[in-house]
């Protein structure tokens, strides 16, 4: 498959140019206001390395699909910019466009034509997509999503799944530099949430950046390299998601059937948010330079009968809650 | 694939970009004549000639007393029993005030507005379609339609009246008598002015279509619109601004038919038609290239 269009349209575009070289997404103070008065995304500088698998979490109404809609040009930001393959949009939409595959807010599909007919729709709208390989790339991509079987099928007949697959169909048309998805397991069962991992893996595998948005922070913890946490429109953290699940503290968690003891005991070495469940006593764990061994030794000491007493390295979550002072509910 | 495997092939790039316009231009057609709501409106219209041609062969009966001046109902209804040909100006004549700009107002109206209600227009502007290449393909397949509406009704004219009535020379409205040969060449044209007539009122449904995200608000306002300028048109109080009403000179198309062609309403009604699309069609290209996408 050659595709000398692409590369004839946008010749001097790559993730490489522009003003911050190997970041694909920058976003400087993004902000937008829905004419409602909704002000759905406040300030978001955000930076998306090359080559990364890049999770955008955040509760639902937190500002993703807003901000996913600025990135390709569906939205005026009401301030702020933002600058995609190293070129503004929504201004250089016609060059970086066709570099990036894109799925944004579930897949939306003619009922009444095939699903290779719905492909080949899709790429005769873009005006740099070679017509003489148009039926080798739509044989190609739903080969890659395992939609073969049933191209020849009415959209309408698709399920949930299947809609989703030729949704992620179009955005593989043609070669991309970055793919966009927004929450696109949204919906699935769980084999088809693990297809779709599989998917993601494979595509930054060969090189594609993929900016993932999802409200579930195990998907994100499963598939991503980096991480931006969303809420209310704001931007909490961002960066390399060992780095942000490091920086919170694990749990340290004693069982024991004398819980009362052991809670005790372990608020006395400056344990502070302490929940007892049944036989089990959890914390945060201790700060760095309190030695585990010294605790253990002190619920002994104390009389406490320990059964197990262990760490639980820190996840996203635990990072988001001591982010946010809250959990990580799912809002609306 | 390499960079340098894309781009060893040398591209001339002229011809290749002309093609590729042309590539959405081909799939809007495809997408629009491939729906069953287009093939029912057109299947609607190929009767309504059937229905007229039969009605009068029932109610004549056998003996043919047609004529000049016999009778109300569209024009020429009355000459119909004399010559097939006449089931063609007839048919035209009935559907062009409402059945024709109707399937056109559905099908303009639903034009832009259904692919935002079935999400689909989100995946077009990422293509990147372009907005103003997306518009000017919808306003031409929009176009296509109008054409094609009309040559519908006009071929099933031309089939129901060739079997239900005799056909040969045409009488024009002056008096004067053309030949059948020359009386199709008449009737393509007067089939084409129809379908120019209906340019106008299609700009207006696209801009009615770019407003709204749903596609069924803007086929029905955009019906809605045609029947109350019908009805403006009607009312003898508002004649200063009948002349600018888009469907003022739709009749205009019987001057086709004198002899010689008298062609000042027709000219009047191209310019008319040429006002709507451009005032319209600007509207509709001022609010869909700033339109915010949130559907
Ligand atoms: N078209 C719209 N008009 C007004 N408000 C909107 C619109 N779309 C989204 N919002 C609001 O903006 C906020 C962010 O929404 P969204 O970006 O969809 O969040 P997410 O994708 O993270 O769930 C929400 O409060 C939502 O209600
Ligand atoms: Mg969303």
């Amino acid at each position: 498959m050659t595709d000398t269009a692409a590369a004839a349209a946008a010749p001097d575009t790559g993730p490489d140019t522009g003003p911050e070289p190997g970041t694909v997404i920058r976003t400087r103070g993004l902000t937008k206001r829905y004419r409602g008065g909704q002000l759905a995304v406040d300030g978001l500088d955000l930076a998306v390395p090359a080559g990364s698998v890049f999770g955008f979490l955040g509760p639902n109404g937190s500002g993703k699909t807003t901000t996913i809609r600025m990135l390709l040009g569906l939205i005026d930001p009401t301030s702020g910019t933002a600058h995609v393959l190293g070129r503004p949009m929504p201004a250089a939409a016609r060059t970086v466009l066709p570099q990036v595959g894109a799925l944004i807010e579930g897949p939306a599909l003619y009922g009444f034509l095939t699903g290779r007919d719905n492909l080949v729709r899709f790429d005769s709208a873009d005006p740099t997509a070679d017509p003489r390989t148009r039926r080798a790339r739509v044989e190609d991509a739903l080969d890659r999503v395992g939609l073969a079987a049933a191209a020849g099928r009415k959209a309408k007949a698709y399920s949930l799944g299947m809609k989703q697959r030729l949704g992620l169909a179009a955005a593989l048309l043609q070669p991309r530099s970055l793919l966009v998805l927004d929450e696109p397991t949204n919906g699935l069962d769980p084999q088809g949430m693990r297809e779709i991992r599989t998917l993601v893996r494979e595509l930054a595998g060969e090189g594609t950046t993929v900016f993932l948005s999802s409200h579930l922070l195990d998907e994100i913890e499963q598939v991503c390299t980096h991480a931006a946490v969303m809420a209310r429109g704001r931007l909490l953290v961002q960066g390399p998601v060992a780095a942000l699940s490091a920086g919170a503290r694990g749990r340290l968690t004693v069982t024991t059937p004398d819980p009362a003891d052991a809670a005790r005991v372990l608020a006395e070495h400056g344990a502070t948010v302490l929940v007892t469940d049944g036989d089990r006593v959890s914390t945060d764990a201790p700060q760095a330079g309190v030695e585990l061994g010294d605790v253990n030794a002190a619920l002994v000491r104390a009389g406490v009968r320990v059964r197990a007493f262990g760490v639980e390295r820190a996840s996203l979550e635990d990072a988001f809650v001591a982010l946010t002072g809250e959990g990580f509910d799912v809002a609306g | 694939m390499s960079q340098a495997e894309l781009t060893a092939v040398p591209v001339s790039r002229a011809p290749r970009r002309a093609l590729w316009s042309l590539g959405i231009l081909r799939s809007e057609l495809a997408t629009t004549f491939r729906r069953w709501r287009t093939l029912s409106l057109l299947g609607v219209l190929a009767a309504v000639p059937v229905l007229i041609g039969i009605a009068v062969r029932i109610e004549t009966g056998d003996g043919a007393r047609g004529g000049p001046g016999g009778g109300g109902g569209p024009a020429f209804l009355s000459q119909v029993t004399n010559n097939g040909l006449f089931l063609v100006f007839a048919a035209l004549s009935a559907t062009l005030p409402v059945f024709l700009p109707m399937a056109v107002g559905v099908i303009a109206g639903d034009s832009v507005a259904g692919e935002a209600s079935g999400g689909t227009l989100r995946y077009l502007l990422v293509a990147p379609a372009g907005r103003t290449r997306l518009l000017l393909a919808k306003y031409a397949s929009v176009l296509v339609f109008c054409l094609v509406a009309t040559l519908v009704v006009a071929a099933s004219a031309l089939a129901a009246g060739a079997l239900l009535f005799p056909v040969g020379d045409v009488t024009t409205i002056s008096g004067t008598r053309i030949g059948f040969g020359e009386g199709l060449v008449r009737a393509g044209l007067i089939a084409v002015a129809v379908a120019v007539s209906l340019t106008g009122f299609a700009a207006l449904g696209l801009f009615v279509s770019t407003l709204t995200d749903s596609g069924i608000a803007a086929m029905a306002a955009t019906v809605g619109v045609l029947i109350t300028v019908q009805i403006l048109d009607a009312m003898p109080q508002l004649d200063a601004v009948h002349p600018y009403l888009f469907p003022h000179y739709w009749m205009s198309f019987t001057d086709l038919l004198r002899d010689p062609v008298y062609g000042d309403e027709v000219a009047r009604n191209l310019g008319l038609q040429a006002l709507y699309a451009a005032v319209f069609g600007s509207a509709a290209w001022a609010r869909f290239t700033t339109k915010d996408i949130t559907v």
